[in-house]
């Protein structure tokens, strides 16, 4: 040991990207990770007065009172054309979208797939928690086969609903999206992953390297009627497995992109 | 500058540009596809907007994502697809957003037919979508009105934070009149850009633009700004044309095309000797109602002529408060009426109201 | 070992427990005497022996942005930074 002087530092604090407010989400819900994951990567990034954030409809419906920084509210599913319309008239600005999976992969499925073929500047932060949250539990375009909700109460019958559907998969066939990659918020390691992926998507846009999606396995332990920590598991299990992690479209500017400070 | 020969579509998308709109974001539909082909080439040209979205959906929501930057936006569309930009629209009014729209009507309902019509009255006139709100609606006879409406539109729109729709129907947009455009405007710097508007938070505390009030409380105060904004709309922007109507016996009430129309149908009427006159309505929000008042002090009758099946004559009505006989001379699904059609109607009123 | 602490934000605690269950050390727990303002017993740090090491693991994980870390730092090593 040497005789270094010590003294105490601060490690870490609440995101200057976020509002002082306490978020309305559930105890343990994963909207909060995804949130304050974002806003730290716009603090490393130096570019909270130059961006602007669309919320969805959903739980994170109230995401603007919680992120420090220009904001609006988007019609169910229509934040990728909102975010289209601002940023064609903003191109020095960042421009990310925060999206369910009701929100992105059912209601706004034409929109999201549409700003993904046009290569849009912009991001897309896509949460996946396989279920209707906001309205209290009902199926969603993810929600797994046999998983219980409040509107399959024996479990998604694929005969009746089909199948869930895999948006990075689908997404990262088109020729304009340019970064398209899927992460999970199930543990520490997985959040730390989950971070350099928004950086590298924030990145991305930066450069001008058009479309970047984020999507994130999350969780819903209200809805899923678990505590917090047996939906975590629930989401590094099954949902680990039917939404395989990975990097699904990573164009080969953004592979030449000099590595970002967290990329 | 001098008159050109200009087809509607041509002429409202131009005068548009001329009024500094920096951003245009459509989708195809007859009858008004022209004005997005006019965009898609003059709007590059200019360095501003321009954006073939993938619905009518998307588009009026690149409008709402555009209108929050406190741009000069707009979009066009034809009577199916300004259904679809309903929902967008009621989100755009609860915002309080600038944004203008033009919307060139359409044999209906559903997929109808490309004639002209004037079948969206009650859609677009009494709001729309969802929620209470009144855009500002205007509706032009001639291209040239067409012109200068589109740039008053814009000014309008931004004076009262509201939606200007300019209610057109598919003669209108297909036709070429001499007509004069306005000079060139250039587009707002982005300093320029108004306070609210989302440019990035620098230096100043965030700028959110929603139109989502949980508490009713709240969202009843939001319903009442607006409420007070129509009021002060209805009191500054009631616009119309008339013409014959100081002696007249007989008024005619039609807008747009039907107005012009009738307007042909009156002069052969004088012709006649029958005392008609006409008065158009340019504002169908804010509807003229103390002029229609003040006609059923004048007049022994009053007939309404629409490309419709009866829409405005309910605000005539309320105008006229049930002291005058209203008739009704419509026609439907895309069939334009006919000078003569309207003067026979003129001439059975004439031939009812003097017997009486 | 370092030395550090955490400090648990009781305005936004939620009580998730999910700070409890990563913490290496198991130094977090849930103090059940007392209530936040919104009605959740929070998350407290129960070190006696001073084993906190400021990983910020719990930091991580909160969903709520509810836990402060601080470490014993060498002097010229100092740099705050985010989790």
């Amino acid at each position: 040991m040497t005789d270094k002087k010590m003294v105490e530092t601060l490690i870490y604090t609440k995101s200057e990207s976020l509002t002082e407010l306490g978020t309305h989400y559930c105890p343990g819900c994963t909207h909060g990770i995804s949130h304050r994951l974002i806003a730290e990567v716009i603090d490393e990034m130096g570019v909270r007065e130059d961006t602007i954030g669309i919320a969805p409809v959903g739980c994170a419906v109230f995401a603007y009172d919680y992120f420090n920084m220009d904001f609006a509210e988007a019609a169910h599913g229509r934040a990728p054309a909102m975010a289209t319309g601002l940023k064609r008239v903003n191109p020095d600005k960042i421009v990310f979208t925060y999206q369910g999976d009701g929100d992105l992969a059912s209601i706004g499925a034409a929109e999201i797939m549409h700003t993904a073929g046009r290569g849009e500047n912009i991001t897309v932060i896509f949460i996946n928690n396989a279920i209707y949250g906001m309205t209290g539990g009902q199926m969603a375009p993810t929600t797994l086969p046999g998983q219980k909700t409040t509107s399959t109460p024996l479990g998604r019958d694929i005969e009746m609903h089909g199948f869930p559907m895999r948006m990075c998969e689908i997404l990262s066939q088109l020729d304009g999206a340019s970064y398209v990659v899927r992460r999970s918020l199930h543990n520490v390691a997985n959040i730390r992953k989950a971070k350099k992926a928004i950086r590298q998507a924030f990145e991305v846009q930066r450069q001008g390297l058009g479309f970047s999606m984020v999507e994130l396995l999350s969780s819903c332990p209200t809805n899923w009627g678990m505590t917090a920590d047996e939906a975590l598991k629930w989401v590094g299990e099954s949902m680990v497995e039917a939404y395989p992690l990975g990097d699904y479209k990573v164009s080969p500017e953004i592979k030449g992109m000099k590595k970002g400070g967290g990329g | 500058m001098a008159k050109e020969l200009l087809k509607g579509n041509h002429a409202f998308a131009e005068a548009a540009i001329r009024a500094g709109c920096e951003a245009y974001f459509g989708y195809p539909i007859t009858p008004q596809t022209e004005a997005l082909e006019h965009m898609s080439k003059r709007m590059p040209e200019l360095g501003r907007v321009f954006l073939q979205a993938e619905s009518e959906v998307a588009a009026i929501n690149m409008v709402y994502g555009a209108a929050c930057a406190g741009v000069r936006v707009m979009s066009s569309s034809s009577s199916p697809g300004v259904s679809l930009m309903m929902e967008g629209l009621s989100y755009i009014a609860g915002s309080e957003l600038p944004v203008v729209l033009v919307d060139i009507m359409r044999g209906g309902p559903g997929l109808g037919n490309i004639a002209p019509s004037q079948g969206d009255y009650n859609q677009i006139v009494k709001g729309g979508g969802h929620g209470d709100y009144r855009p500002i609606v205007l509706a032009p006879a001639s291209v040239q009105e067409f012109i200068d409406l589109t740039v008053e539109a814009f000014d309008l729109a931004e004076k009262y934070r509201c939606i200007v729709i300019i209610l057109a129907d598919g003669s209108l947009g297909q036709m070429m009149e001499p007509a004069e455009l306005p000079e060139m405007r250039e587009v707002r710097r982005f300093e320029e850009r108004p306070p609210w508007s989302l440019s990035g938070a620098k230096g100043r505390t965030p700028n959110v633009i929603s139109s989502f009030y949980l508490d009713p409380l709240n969202e009843e105060e939001v319903n009442r700004r607006l409420m007070a904004k129509q009021a002060e709309i209805e009191a500054n922007e009631i616009r119309f044309r008339e013409l014959m109507l100081d002696d007249a016996e007989i008024a005619v009430v039609a807008f747009g095309t039907s107005g012009r129309i009738a307007q042909s149908a009156i002069k052969n009427a004088r012709e006649e000797g029958i005392r008609v006159g006409l008065l158009r309505p340019i504002s169908l929000y804010p509807f003229p109602y103390e002029r229609i008042r003040q006609l059923g002090d004048n007049v022994k009758e009053i007939l309404v002529v629409e490309m419709n099946s009866g829409q405005m004559l309910g605000d005539v009505r309320i105008g006229i408060e049930g002291r005058i006989p209203i008739s009704f001379y419509g026609r439907q699904g895309g069939v334009v009426p006919m000078p003569d059609e309207v003067l026979e109607e003129i001439q059975k009123v004439n031939s009812r109201s003097s017997a009486s | 070992m370092a030395k550090g602490r955490i400090v648990v934000k009781e305005m936004y605690c939620k009580g998730c427990e999910l700070c409890t269950s990563v913490c290496p050390q198991d130094l977090i727990h849930m103090a059940l005497d007392q209530l936040t303002p919104k009605g959740y017993h929070p998350a407290e740090l129960v070190d006696p022996d001073g084993e906190c090491t400021g990983c910020a693991i719990c930091a991580v994980i909160c969903p709520d942005s509810a836990i402060t870390v601080y470490r014993m730092v060498p002097e010229d090593k100092v740099k705050t930074t985010t989790a």
